[in-house]
């Protein structure tokens, strides 16, 4: 039945005689549709040849030729040389023993180059001299590559050739005969650049040279001066110690220079039942008070008071002290194990005082110490840094016509950087001798591009006796000339400088082969060292009185510090160095105040872990003076003394570096009269830091499964089973051990035949130095993610250095604590207490951990297209290539050692780091796969090396020796932690280290039967 | 039905005729090179009593490092010396030119002083009579290009000889194809039409049953069997497809410069290892440095004529020659380098993956594999190819069968033993040894 219903659509439709409705019949919109703007120009249209059918059948035919193109593969160009260098064979690596001597970095090291590139950092193992690279050596190569490397010579910021640049500046420096002209270098510890400087001054009498030390030693210096007569620093043979008390010195780190950690861990391995201790007294917790036996934390201006109580007891009384009863404890023992152990001990302290130090090289010699070797000084830090305000102050009165910098970066690191900046401006000539456009370099009308030490000549005097000679591994990338050749060419010397040491070196050393030297890379002789001239004697009762006076500070007292990973900031541009965490806090790409808990909680501020478990942190304003830093996070750190901050240096850097590295502070202001140690105030400010730390949990809530430590004494009168309990399941009701076959759920393979690798990791001998992370990072192109990817907890480090702290005041104590458990609620509470890490009385312990290559893999048994498989050479080998990236290995890895790449690191410009440029990926090494996106990589023991040795034997038709083979880490770890071995060779030192009664393996009970073995930490915790 | 009939008998024929022509082909090439020795022989007669033949061995043994008989090389051009000098001075000079120099005769010091005073060797050792024969041979009258054309007559000559060419065999056998089929049509019409006249039914067709497809679409089992194959073919040659997509096999680029392995490794058999010397020690084979090259091309500024084939002149090799010199910025008039080299863009042929790590000199030195067993008869390859499809079956197959070369290599004996015992084997595969585990070549 049909209706007359009318269905409207709007009310307007019921209103009769609307105007919208009549116009909405005949039109389908209501608005005009402005087609004429693109159909209204009939014309062009009716002259377009372009219908749209043809416009469709463009798009098909580009679509379909796009996909036919991309099914070509891409022709690859080869180019050989022209004329092939004699050396270099293509795909052979060739190693050159070169030096690293940067004035802050010492070492002699071995570089390895492919097809001309040097690609790789290693330790010069045939030097006697400093041969321990850590992480800023090892990560030195990258620099090389660094695209903010200046490439060509500058006058007034324009590019110039170097015949304009030596002519300009030539004039420039001959017309201010009349004014001084300051020469502000680095340390350059090189006899040649010292002979070359010497001859620079005859020619321009009016030069005053003046060495600075971007992080000084000063006071060492002058104490070791004043007592012995040379300008230079002891040096320390810690493996004959058997008692170390340290005040203040964080001689694992950079103190003096660093690189004492390879003879201290020697001390530090339990031998017959006998090993060094090691007391620490210290504010910051620093990687050296990590490793102490026992760690004390005071403020520095007891620390002062410390070091004059050892001298009153030892050397003879000068002051009274008054420290409090507690303390006064711990010196006492302390005091009394120096006394017993006399030749056999030794005292550091790392206070920035004439006096303290002086004291410290009596107190050794009344102890009449073997550890410290006076005979064979270090000259590797020779800064006058005083002087540097005799040259601001001449520069302010206009005395001073030029100023060549070179090496150094004053207008950084200067506590009052702005004073000199304003002085830069009175001076006519500024000549900055630099690799980068610094803060300093962009300041001076002339900028030298200098080379970066792989592509120089040189020689070094590490020690009195020791030498080490710089050769170029490399032609130099840019048009860079070193600052010894500009000096040459200054001088009117013709020659270049590679002739000018040779000349030297052969006038100087008789009898010494200079090829020989040079393949070396060092050598010993016995040329005396010139006596200083100026005489100073120390007067300690006087300097006892000075040093307890400044005892009495208000607010916190500030101790600066520098990172193992950034050092005093040069190397600020290398992304290897940004990413690597630091030691202790774990937390990289960052710069901040440590601070005690109790501090922190005075001053309300906390640490929090937000949802994806990043850690976020407030912010303070540091004051000192009329010297303000504002905005500084705060890390709570335990074990840093109350009442006391530390703050790291080399942070805060703004020009000549990449924004991401842009990171952090510049503490350096802070860093008044060169002396690290400062009363400062800290307020509280309004804000959230973010943090990129790598490790959420802090303590390893007495679990013995992952960290194992025990005391000297129980290790000495125990049976293994009570400190290194293998673990037992139950099999029929009967206790078994979990290594028993009977347990097991594989079948196990046969592995007798062939080679086996083990990696063998002590715990005692381990510093937490990290030089490790940095080679495997450039030995298996590791890439660089970046912090807010750190924040997400995803590194992409192969190896890392996990940091456990204790909760009771010993690692021990939280074992005893944890196996007192009785009852559930007893459990809630004290697991729950173990949690959290002890405030001030801290223990410290490191383990690193990386792809354990277990015999029976979790990994293995759930990938579901075998990527991740077994070799029969014990390596958990991943196969890039079948990786699909379904990430359940990294799932059921009870090591979580995996790495998956969640994005595409290389060539990507949202990770703009080195592998993002030409120049960085220079670094790579071709015999690694550079990963792509989605897959899942880890540790492969590197097999690269393991292939490489087996096949140069093969070739030889030889049989492989021990100490052939080689992983990254274990070739950079000088302190003897890692080994590395084949266990099926029964006189390996692996093979014993095997058989050891300290070896465990991580996670031990889930009988994943690692091929990677840890051995037990012992601390030497007998008092007195 | 009769068409198709024609097909294989003409190939049979054409094949036949190719092998007739071919055979007497090369019987022309020899007798054109008799021809030429002949022509040799008959220059004796420059020099009384010398025998060009015995100078032309003492030529290539000792003068042909530095000279060149029409050419300057690192000393000057032979031919006409006689001319130049007097017969008594060439002695001395040959036998020890610097005692000649030394004697302050004029020719000699100038001679000396002109070619950038490079001592020539002394050759003490050789009579008048052995000079004689040198110069005999290098007297000879230079054989003009006549040579590739004499042959290029000589092969038409020959060629004459049997006088059938093979394009007038071909064009007849057209001809009489044509005729022939012609012919057919002609027949089969006249016999239809005989047909009709006569009354003579031609058979007509049987009477349609069921077309064939309808049966077949009718019975279902012959259906679904059939979609089967169907499907399994197309999964068959899908997969066929998709395996070899990224596998260039066969590849074979054009270079920047013609490098003929025919010629090198081929014909003046060159040890493959002489200028892939890496292939020896590294991982890579190694593209020749363009030094490498030079080591023989300094003196080789053109190829012999007997080296050009039909496909490539003389003048085309010569010219791939002058291409090397251009790179290497070797100036062939003044016999020295300028020092202004451009670089060889050559196209990579053989690319593996990233992931994969290839060792040459594992195979090559341990293994003691012939460079032709992975990159096929590259001494017979006019253009370098692809030989190997280069892929992990294939390398992994060769893995399997290929056993390890123990002998006399200590670093084997000790795991040989020991693995020989496990496996009750005498020879170890490659694959027993471990060589099939993923992360020895994916790392």
């Amino acid at each position: 039945m049909s209706s007359e219903k009318k269905y409207w659509k709007s009310a307007e439709q019921l209103e009769e005689n609307s105007p919208l409705v009549e116009a909405l019949e005949q039109n389908e919109f209501a608005d005009h549709i402005p087609a004429d703007e693109f159909l209204g120009d009939k014309e062009k249209l009716e002259g377009s040849q372009t219908s749209r059918r043809d416009f469709l059948k463009y798009v098909g035919f580009s679509t379909a030729a796009a996909s036919l193109a991309a099914c070509e593969g891409p022709v690859v160009k080869s180019i050989p040389y022209v004329v092939q260098p004699e050396r270099i064979i293509p795909g052979v690596a060739d190693f050159y023993a070169t030096t690293i001597a940067d004035g802050f970095d010492f070492a002699s090291v071995l570089v390895k180059t492919r097809e001309g590139r040097p690609i790789k950092i290693d330790n010069n193992t045939v030097s006697n001299g400093l041969s321990a690279g850590k992480a800023r050596v090892h990560a030195s190569v990258l620099d090389l590559y660094d695209i903010q490397r200046l490439q060509n010579p500058q006058i007034e910021n324009r590019d110039v050739t170097w015949t304009e640049f030596f002519s300009s500046l030539e004039t420039d420096l001959k017309s201010n005969a009349e004014k001084k002209t300051y020469l502000l270098t680095q340390t350059f510890a090189s006899p040649s650049t010292d002979k070359l400087i010497k001859e620079f001054q005859e020619q321009y009498p009016n030069v005053v040279r003046v060495v600075y030390d971007t992080v000084s030693d000063e006071a060492a210096l002058d104490a070791f001066e004043a007592k012995y007569g040379y300008r230079a620093l002891p040096n320390y043979d810690f493996s004959k110690s058997e008692m170390i008390v340290s005040v203040g010195a964080d001689f694992l780190g950079d103190w003096q220079g660093g690189a004492f950690d390879s003879g201290y861990s020697k001390s530090r391995v339990p031998k017959d039942g006998k090993m060094s201790r090691h007391v620490q007294f210290e504010a910051n917790m620093s990687l050296t008070g990590a490793n102490a036996d026992k760690r004390v934390p005071v403020k520095p201006s007891l620390q002062k008071k410390i070091v004059v109580e050892i001298y009153n007891q030892i050397v003879g009384k000068v002051a009274s002290t008054n420290l409090s009863d507690a303390l006064q404890n711990h010196v006492n023992n302390a005091i009394t194990q120096l006394k017993s152990k006399s030749s056999k001990s030794i005292f550091v302290t790392g206070l920035q005082s004439l006096e303290a130090q002086a004291m410290a090289l009596e107190i050794n010699e009344t102890l009449s110490s073997e550890v410290l070797n006076i005979e064979n000084p270090r000259l590797i830090r020779q800064g006058q840094n005083s002087k540097i305000k005799t040259l601001i102050s001449e520069a302010k009165a206009g005395n001073v016509g030029a100023l060549m910098i070179a090496g150094v970066n004053p207008a950084y690191s200067l506590p009052n950087a702005d004073e000199f900046i304003a002085a830069l401006g009175n001076i006519n000539t500024t000549v900055g001798f630099s690799m980068k456009k610094d803060e300093t370099a962009s300041r001076c009308k002339y900028i030298a591009a200098t080379p970066h030490y792989l592509e120089s000549w040189g020689d070094v005097r590490f020690t009195k006796k020791d030498f080490s000679l710089i050769q170029p591994t490399i032609q130099p990338l840019f048009n860079t000339k070193q600052f010894e050749d500009c000096l040459l060419k200054l001088t009117g010397n013709s020659s270049k400088y590679y002739e000018y040491v040779k000349t030297n070196f052969k006038s100087t050393f008789d009898g010494i082969s200079w090829n020989q030297s040079l393949h070396d890379g060092s050598f010993s002789s016995n040329v005396e060292l010139p006596k200083t001239t100026e005489t100073s004697t120390v007067d300690f009762s006087s300097g006892a009185r000075k040093l307890i006076s400044e005892s009495n500070a208000e607010g916190f007292e500030l101790t600066l510090y520098t990172k193992t990973s950034l050092g005093d900031g040069r190397q600020a541009n290398n992304p290897w160095l940004q990413e690597m965490p630091d030691p202790i806090t774990r937390t990289s790409w960052d710069n901040y105040v440590t601070m005690s808990k109790a501090d922190a909680e005075a001053l309300g501020l906390t640490n929090t872990n937000v949802a994806n478990g990043a850690l976020n942190g407030n912010y303070v304003t540091v004051s000192l003076g009329d010297k303000k830093i504002s905005k500084l996070p705060v890390i709570i750190q335990p074990g840093q003394a109350p009442g006391s901050i530390g703050i790291a240096l080399g942070y805060g850097k703004t020009e000549s570096i990449q924004e991401e590295m842009q990171v952090g502070v510049n503490a350096f202001p802070l860093y008044q009269d060169f002396d690290v140690n400062q009363n400062v105030t800290v307020d509280a400010v309004d804000g959230i830091h973010e943090f990129a730390c790598v490790q959420l949990h802090h303590t390893m809530m007495g679990r013995r499964d992952i960290v194992k430590e025990t005391t000297l004494e129980i290790f000495n009168t125990k049976d293994r089973h009570h400190w290194n309990a293998v673990p037992e399941v139950s099999l029929n009701h009967q206790e078994v051990k979990v290594t028993s076959p009977d347990v097991d759920l594989w079948e196990e393979f046969d592995r007798s035949i062939g080679h086996h690798f083990n990696l063998s990791i002590d715990l005692n001998a381990c510093t937490g130095c990290g030089a490790c992370v940095i080679a495997c990072h450039s030995e298996n192109n590791v890439p660089v993610v970046g912090k807010s990817e750190i924040r997400k907890s995803r590194d992409m480090h192969w190896l890392r250095i996990d940091r456990y702290y204790s909760s009771e005041e010993t690692i021990v104590e939280d074992y005893d604590k944890k196996n007192n458990i009785s009852g559930l609620f007893s459990a809630i509470n004290t697991y729950g207490e173990l949690e959290v890490a002890s405030e001030e009385d801290v223990q410290v312990i490191f383990q690193p951990v990386m792809c354990q290559h277990c015999n029976h893999a979790p990994c293995e048994t759930v990938c579901p297209v075998a990527a991740s498989a077994h070799g029969r050479q014990g390596q958990n080998h991943m196969t890039y290539n079948r990786c699909v990236g379904t990430r359940y290995c990294a799932n059921n890895c009870p090591y979580k050692v995996r790495r998956f790449n969640w994005f595409l690191y290389n060539q990507n410009d949202e990770f703009d780091y080195h592998m993002n440029n030409d120049l960085g990926r220079m670094v790579l090494n071709p015999d690694v796969t550079v990963r792509s996106r989605g897959v899942m990589e880890k540790c492969s023991m590197c097999i690269q090396k393991t292939q490489k040795t087996i096949l140069d034997a093969k070739r030889d038709g030889r049989v492989i020796e021990d100490g052939e083979f080689h992983t990254a880490c274990s070739a950079a770890c000088d302190n003897g932690a890692m080994l590395f071995g084949d266990i099926n060779d029964k006189e390996s030192v692996v093979y014993k280290k095997a058989q050891d009664d300290r070896m465990y393996h991580l996670l031990e009970y889930l009988g994943t039967k690692p091929n990677v073995m840890y051995h037990t930490k012992v601390r030497n915790t007998t008092e007195a | 039905m009769k068409k198709t009939m024609e097909r294989p008998l003409n190939l049979r024929h054409l094949f036949l005729v190719f092998l007739l022509l071919f055979t007497l082909a090369t019987f022309g090439q020899d007798e054109v090179e008799a021809e030429s020795n002949a022509d040799e022989a008959s220059t004796e007669e420059i020099i009384p009593g010398a025998d060009s033949a015995k100078g032309k061995e003492l030529f290539n043994s000792l003068c042909a490092a530095c000279h060149k008989r029409y050419k300057n090389a690192v000393g000057p051009l032979l031919h006409g010396v006689t001319e130049r000098r007097d017969m008594d001075w060439l002695y001395k000079w040959i036998k020890n030119s610097q005692e000649l120099i030394k004697s302050g005769d004029a020719q000699a010091v100038q001679l000396y002083e002109e070619w950038n005073k490079v001592a020539m060797n002394a050759f003490p050792q050789l009579d008048n009579q052995d000079i004689d024969n040198i110069l005999a041979y290098v007297e000879e009258p230079k054989p003009e290009p006549i040579v590739a054309e004499t042959q290029v007559a000589a092969g038409a000559e020959g060629q004459g000889g049997s006088g059938i060419s093979t394009e007038i065999v071909l064009g007849l056998l057209a001809v009489v194809l044509l005729i022939l089929s012609v012919i057919l049509i002609l027949v089969n019409k006249t016999l239809n039409r005989f047909a009709a006249a006569n009354g003579i039914p031609v058979k007509a067709d049987k009477p349609k049953g069921k077309p064939i497809w309808v049966a077949f679409a009718e019975n279902q089992f012959l259906v679904l069997v059939s979609v089967v194959f169907l499907l399994l073919a197309v999964a068959w040659g899908g997969y066929g497809f998709l395996m070899q997509v990224g596998v260039d096999q066969g590849y074979e680029p054009i270079q920047p410069i013609h490098y003929s392995h025919r010629i090198h490794a081929g014909e003046n058999q060159i040890e493959c290892k002489y200028c892939h010397s890496s292939a020896r020690v590294s991982k890579h084979s190694g593209i020749p440095s363009l030094n490498v090259c030079m080591n023989c091309h300094k003196q080789i500024a053109e190829v012999a004529p007997e080296t050009a084939t039909e496909e490539y002149s003389k003048e085309f090799y010569d010219n791939e020659i002058q291409k090397l010199y251009e790179a290497t910025g070797w100036d062939t008039s003044s016999q020295s380098y300028t020092g202004e080299t451009k670089p060889v863009k050559w196209v990579r042929i053989h690319n593996l993956p990233d992931f994969v790590y290839f060792n040459h000199s594992q195979h090559v030195t341990v293994g003691g594999i012939e460079c032709q067993t992975c990159h096929g008869p590259v001494e017979t390859y006019e253009i370098q190819k692809q030989y190997a499809p280069l892929t992990m079956g294939w390398c992994i197959n060769c893995h399997r069968e290929s056993n390890i070369k123990v002998e006399g290599n200590a670093y084997y004996e000790k795991i040989h033993e020991e693995l020989s015992e496990k496996y009750g084997v005498e020879e170890l595969s490659v694959a027993e040894m471990g060589g099939l585990e993923c992360g020895k070549c994916h790392y």
